[in-house]
């Protein structure tokens, strides 16, 4: 089971209280109308699905009911760090030091 | 190959079974194929097979990572059955289906496909309707179904609790008396045998690490074994791995892998002779020939690759089996494994072209493709042998994406599988 840090909370807590929400950061097209088939689909349905380092969003459903974004590895689940919506992750660098 | 018979049977016990031919041979591999399958699992090894039975195309190597059948293929609950509403997919699985039930004598090899019925049980009054509506589509498209009422269901599951003091209490089901079990390591070894018998190249331990590019163009797969293996066509039938071999093609796919968990319960005697499924409550039993309850259910809801998921998805899944039967509730559970399924927004595979040319890809089976594993591997091939799509596979493109006609089997039939 995963334990997963809530960045609003500031609590560790157990993965059922959460729900997975999908990819992070996906921007919506700024103009939906003036987008090409391609462009609308590939916004829609298609994900990067990486095997190692994902970022991903997780919403805090028993909780403080807010999402945030989680850095976790698709193959050891180990969650490298979460943080706020709209922050950036934490650079590597800063995480080797 | 010998062929297995009664008589061959008889006359291999004179030697105590010592003598029995290997089932396939370990060859070394070409450097120039007419195709490459890339997994070695139930869909990859069809795929060959049909290809050199159905298409003459002899010149095969299936490339598997690791054993054959050791992925999805040997980690599902076997369930086979056609019963999807929409007609696209509706035409796919029974397509498949129908090849189930010759598969046995196709391949001289027992693949124990047990035609015991399934049955989708109805919890509320919704459920009901959509049962309605999926078995009239069903009916429509020669496929067989029948409406039960609870006391329906309660006559071909005796032990099922269908009194209306549950949480859930069953109202009734969808009834499929062509569907049922197989098992499912004997399909990934009989299609082996049989393809193996036919001149295919079965490459085991050898890992695709990328794609020989000229341009847009194809021209082989690079190996962790053996090198670069040219080929005129590539096929990746890989599941949950399909997003990074799509990464070493240069192009981004539809699909999250997702690790989606089954169980076995300790050996018990005859208590179900059928197949239970039920989306409300949200899980799906049946018994092995062995004995053991086969239990599964849904995906854990995080994208992984590690085959194995979490603890809160098993018990979301025994809560739905004591739900249904309480009286499972004292018997253990013997081991649980994962799988990685390759899911789609709208749950149906992704057959056929890809970006680059000779490649081709059959995907996104999600939780339910053991079940199209022979309609599938006959589908594929066909995309493999010629330039044209056959009508089964073309709705299900990767461009459907793109003008959004999506076969929207989510809601439909496509939750359990």
């Amino acid at each position: 089971m995963l334990r997963i840090h809530c960045p609003y909370c500031q609590e560790l807590r157990d993965e059922p209280e959460f729900h997975y929400s999908g990819e992070a950061h996906l921007a919506r097209p700024d103009d939906p109308a003036s987008c090409s088939d391609a462009q609308w689909g590939t916004y829609l349905y298609f994900r990067r699905n990486p095997r190692g380092r994902h970022h991903e969003m997780w919403y805090h459903a028993a909780g403080c009911r807010r999402f945030f974004n989680v850095v976790r590895d698709t193959v050891t689940y180990d969650i490298e760090q979460t943080y706020a919506m709209g922050a950036q992750p934490v650079k590597d660098e800063a995480l080797l030091q | 190959m010998q062929r297995f018979s009664a008589f061959s049977l008889f006359r291999h016990a004179l030697s105590h079974h010592q003598n029995w031919q290997r089932s396939w041979r370990n060859p070394e591999p070409k450097k120039h194929y007419d195709v490459i399958i890339v997994g070695g699992g139930g869909h990859g090894l069809a795929t060959a097979y049909y290809l050199a039975k159905v298409h003459n195309v002899t010149n095969i190597a299936v490339i598997e990572k690791g054993y054959l059948g050791g992925g999805n293929t040997g980690r599902n609950t076997t369930i086979v059955r056609s019963n999807y509403l929409w007609d696209e997919a509706a035409h796919l699985y029974e397509h498949s289906l129908k090849l189930w039930e010759t598969l046995s004598t196709e391949l001289n090899y027992n693949v124990m496909f047990s035609q015991r019925g399934v049955l989708n049980l109805g919890h509320t009054l919704q459920d009901m309707r959509d049962i309605e509506r999926r078995v009239s589509a069903n009916r429509l498209n020669g496929i067989d179904g029948e409406v039960l009422d609870a006391s329906g269901v309660k006559k071909i599951v005796p032990h099922i609790d269908i009194t209306s003091a549950r949480r859930y209490p069953i109202l009734g089901a969808s009834w499929q008396p062509r569907g049922g079990v197989a098992r499912h390591d004997a399909v990934a070894w009989g299609y082996a045998r049989a393809a193996d018998a036919l001149g295919v190249d079965l490459l085991q331990a050898c890992a695709v690490t990328g794609f020989e590019l000229e341009g847009d163009q194809l021209r082989g797969v690079v190996t962790d074994r053996y090198g670069v293996i040219h080929a005129g066509r590539v096929g990746c039938v890989v599941a949950g791995n399909s997003g990074v071999l799509a990464g070493y093609g240069g192009f981004e796919l539809p699909i999250e892998s997702h690790p989606l968990q089954a169980l076995v319960s300790e050996p018990i005697k005859p208590i179900l002779n059928t197949v239970v499924m039920s989306n409300q409550v949200h899980g799906y039993v049946s018994q092995s020939d062995k004995g053991d309850l086969v239990i599964g259910a849904g995906i854990d809801s995080y994208t992984g690759y590690g085959q194995r998921g979490s603890m809160p998805v098993i018990e979301h899944t025994l809560a739905a089996m004591i739900e249904l039967f309480p009286m499972f509730s004292r018997v253990p559970m013997n081991r649980q494994w994962g799988g990685i399924v390759d899911t789609t927004p709208d749950a149906c595979p992704i057959i056929g072209k890809t970006p680059v040319e000779n490649l081709y890809f059959n995907c996104g089976w999600g939780t339910g493709g053991f079940k199209a594993t022979p309609g599938s591997g006959h589908v594929f091939a066909d995309c493999l042998a010629s330039d044209e799509i056959p009508a089964l596979a073309k709705p299900f493109a990767l461009d459907r994406f793109y003008s959004g006609a999506l076969i929207d089997e989510h809601g439909a039939a496509g939750v359990a599988h």
